[in-house]
């Protein structure tokens, strides 16, 4: 009501009637993306990405020009808020495209609340409970969380290459367990039994004791580690003898580990990992896509190919524009017809198909890639398989992945999913 | 150490107790009691074993540190740069000649020299201003730090090492008794044991140079007292050059060894300037025996910690650091002054 008090009147003080103007304004979208800190590189890709979005679109959506704002935070959840509400009061922006975190978008949940007729279509952040936990009504997500980015990748093992006894080694901390419990239950409900399961504190350099303590009787050890971490995990693991085969999750394979100086690195080649993309997926859409965002930028200016970070801001910004288009820039009565479009439609995006379910979280496609060598001397992903329409409770009833409990270092019991344990 | 054992009766015979635990722990065969309680022997083992090449990889960067502490009063922040500069070096000077060995001799040379630059052209200027030098070494890690980022990037590199020291050893340490009674020998990364030897050699070499010759007689006394020890005649800038550059030196090397069988990547640097700090701290500032058992008890502490609770590891380093700073604040083996 005061909003509404207070927008008529400034409306009235610059002399324009506000009724007739509603619909010539431009749509204000707020990009609230990292740009300090260890995801500076990626966020700066998702910002090109809603450039190139928009652009394509033509600038306009809805018959409304776009115009944005940038907001910088540094992956803090109260820098984050911090800049969303300048995004609001200061910027008076109608939309946000944000955050990239974990963390922040579980602060950018409970800040949505608190402004029902604007919406937040997530960046990229992946953390589980921003959209299962006492979700936001007007807060979407169009990309896979953390949990679901795990999918896929038990069966595969399992089926594909006859592993199935594992150990594990992960980080000690919500983003490795939520990805770990993905590849957990899927390589349970497959009747994969996990051996024995190593956390490992996010920061640790010396992983020679864990190593060591590795079971002897198993086919693999399910790596989720990345960054820092995985490098000085690969280099003592061969070091040690390495001696069996190695699966990864979402971050062990990333261009981070792939494109580390010295051959630590080579232990990965032949792992099979699971993720929201396959850098070489052969689907015309990811094709058409990579093609256009190599144009678009120049080389010194962009990533070989779309980063993670990208394809999430590149997504949202889709999104964003085809539910403007569908209710005609439309933005009035709290935004309820553009949140009830973004709720409904369902959204083509360059990974597929993709729908919302109940807590405006996306159903969609996981991507399983193998390590190879690149025949120049490094690394890369090869598409291998992937696995369609994994939704947010990863195929289990809602009352059945209630019951599994959030993500934690014993949850899931393998036992209960079909598979064994220890 | 007959001294030792006259004076502290109790502690001695309590430490050679633990020795007698230690040594028992690692050649007997365990009983499936001890398995039940403390896990597979060949866990224990490694434990043990990572924690003490862990343990000399610290003592390699804290012993200059604690050095040039105790003689020069210098706190110098900026010696984990001095580690990660000489990490990098390594790394460009053994892919480009592919002599791992060769990296040593040339960044110790290299990052000795920078140190000699470093005490010649900074810390003399400002002698005995300890704010003043603390503060300049830090805005030397800051300046450092951002070279070496714009050099060599933001990401993690490896050193790799040579083909004969790749893979795992078999030491003559029986890990397991299979149940048809035939041993299993334990196998441990052949470039941790060569690192363990190297360390123990340069601590060894470092005490006789300090107890033994002239310039350790020189750097002793330096210690104790540097005002009396210039007074006498000698040419303390000359003592302190050496044993700057020798420290930095040292540092450079532990940054190839630490590229070896860690990884070296931006922050690198302030982890171990942390870690050499504690390792100070608990030893006993300008102790080389100090840093050593300083060191190894703090890479022992990380590793067991890692493996047997993991959920507390992080917290052992500074509980035995607070625990040293409350009931014997001057080191296990530092001289209250």
């Amino acid at each position: 009501m005061r909003k509404a008090l207070i927008a008529s009147i400034s409306a009235l003080a610059l002399g324009l009637p506000s009724g007739a103007m509603a619909q010539d304004d431009p749509v204000r979208i707020g990009i609230l993306v990292a740009l300090e800190g260890a995801f500076a590189e990626g966020g700066a890709d998702g910002v090109r990405n809603v450039e190139l979005a928009i652009e394509q679109a033509g600038g306009s959506a809805g018959g409304r020009e776009i115009e944005t704002v940038v907001a910088p935070t540094d992956t803090t959840p109260d820098t984050t808020v911090r800049q969303a509400r300048k995004l609001i009061e200061q910027d008076e922006v109608d939309i946000i495209i944000g955050p990239l975190s974990g963390s922040e978008g579980i602060a950018m949940r409970d800040f949505a609340k608190t402004i029902p007729d604007h919406t937040v279509i997530n960046g990229i952040s992946g953390a589980l409970e921003t959209t299962w936990v006492d979700p936001a009504e007007n807060f979407f997500r169009f990309n896979l969380d953390g949990a679901q980015w795990g999918a896929g990748l038990g069966t595969y093992v399992v089926e594909e290459k006859g592993w199935d006894r594992v150990a594990t080694v992960a980080a000690d901390y919500s983003f490795g367990y939520t990805n770990f419990l993905g590849f957990a239950v899927d390589f349970c409900r497959a009747g994969g039994t996990i051996v024995e399961r190593f956390w490992v504190p996010l920061g640790s350099s010396d992983f020679g004791g864990v190593i060591a303590a590795m079971p002897t009787d198993i086919d693999a050890i399910y790596l989720g580690v990345g960054g820092t971490d995985a490098i000085n995990f690969l280099n003592q693991y061969a070091q040690a003898g390495a001696d069996t085969n190695l699966i990864g999750g979402t971050i062990m394979a990333d261009q981070t580990v792939l494109t580390s100086r010295g051959r630590a690195k080579e232990a990965l080649i032949g792992t099979p990992t699971s993720g929201p993309l396959a850098e070489d997926n052969p689907d015309p859409a990811w094709q058409d896509y990579v093609a256009a965002y190599r144009d678009a930028f120049p080389e010194d200016e962009r990533f070989p190919s779309p980063s993670l970070f990208g394809v999430g801001y590149y997504v949202a910004t889709l999104a964003a524009i085809q539910a403007l288009n569908e209710v005609d820039g439309d933005l009035s009565d709290g935004q309820a017809a553009f949140q009830e479009a973004l709720a409904t439609m369902p959204l083509e995006t360059p990974l597929g198909t993709v729908t919302l379910n109940e807590n405006r979280q996306a159903t969609g496609s996981v991507f399983i890639n193998e390590v190879v060598e690149d025949g120049e001397g490094g690394l890369k992903n090869e598409f291998k398989a992937r696995q369609d329409d994994v939704n947010q409770t990863l195929g289990m009833t809602v009352e059945a992945f209630t019951a599994m409990g959030l993500p934690s270092r014993t949850t899931p019991d393998c036992n209960a999913l079909g598979g064994n344990e220890g | 150490m007959q001294g030792f054992a006259r004076r502290h009766p109790v502690w001695s015979l309590l430490i050679a107790l633990a020795a007698a635990v230690l040594a028992w722990l690692i050649f007997a065969p365990w009983s499936e009691g001890l398995e039940s309680v403390l896990g597979a022997k060949r866990i224990f083992l490694n434990a043990l074993f990572g924690g003490i090449t862990l343990g000399a990889l610290y003592f390699l960067v804290a012993s200059g540190f604690t050095l040039i502490f105790g003689l020069m009063r210098n706190v110098n922040l900026a010696h984990g740069s001095l580690y990660l500069l000489g990490g990098y070096l390594g790394f460009e000077v053994s892919e480009r000649t592919g002599s791992w060995l060769l990296a040593f001799p040339v960044v110790f040379l290299l990052v000795g020299l920078l140190g000699i630059v470093l005490q010649h052209q900074v810390f003399r200027r400002m002698e005995g201003e300890e704010l003043r030098q603390t503060m300049v070494t830090i805005g030397l890690s800051v300046v450092l730090a951002d070279i070496m980022l714009w050099i060599w990037g933001g990401q993690s590199y490896t050193i790799f090492a040579p083909d004969w020291l790749f893979g795992p050893v078999t030491l003559p340490i029986i890990s397991d008794v299979r149940d048809s009674g035939e041993a299993i020998y334990l196998r441990y990364p052949a470039v941790r044991m060569a690192i363990l030897a190297a360390a123990i050699v340069i601590g060894v070499a470092m005490w006789l140079v300090l107890n033994r010759t002239r310039l350790g007689m020189l750097v002793r006394a330096g210690v104790d007292d540097r005002e009396m020890l210039s007074a006498s005649g000698v040419r303390i800038q000359y003592v302190f050059l050496a044993v700057f550059a020798f420290g930095a030196g040292l540092a450079g090397m532990a940054g190839i060894v630490g590229g070896t069988f860690q990884s070296l990547s931006p922050g690198e640097d302030t982890r171990f300037l942390l870690a050499s700090l504690v390792v100070v701290i608990v030893g006993g500032m300008g102790s080389i025996p100090g840093a050593a058992i300083g060191a190894l008890a703090i890479g022992l502490s990380e590793q067991m910690g890692l493996v047997y609770a993991p959920t507390y590891s992080v917290v052992f380093t500074f509980l035995i650091m607070a625990a040293v700073l409350a009931f014997r604040p001057q080191g296990l083996l530092g001289e209250a002054r």
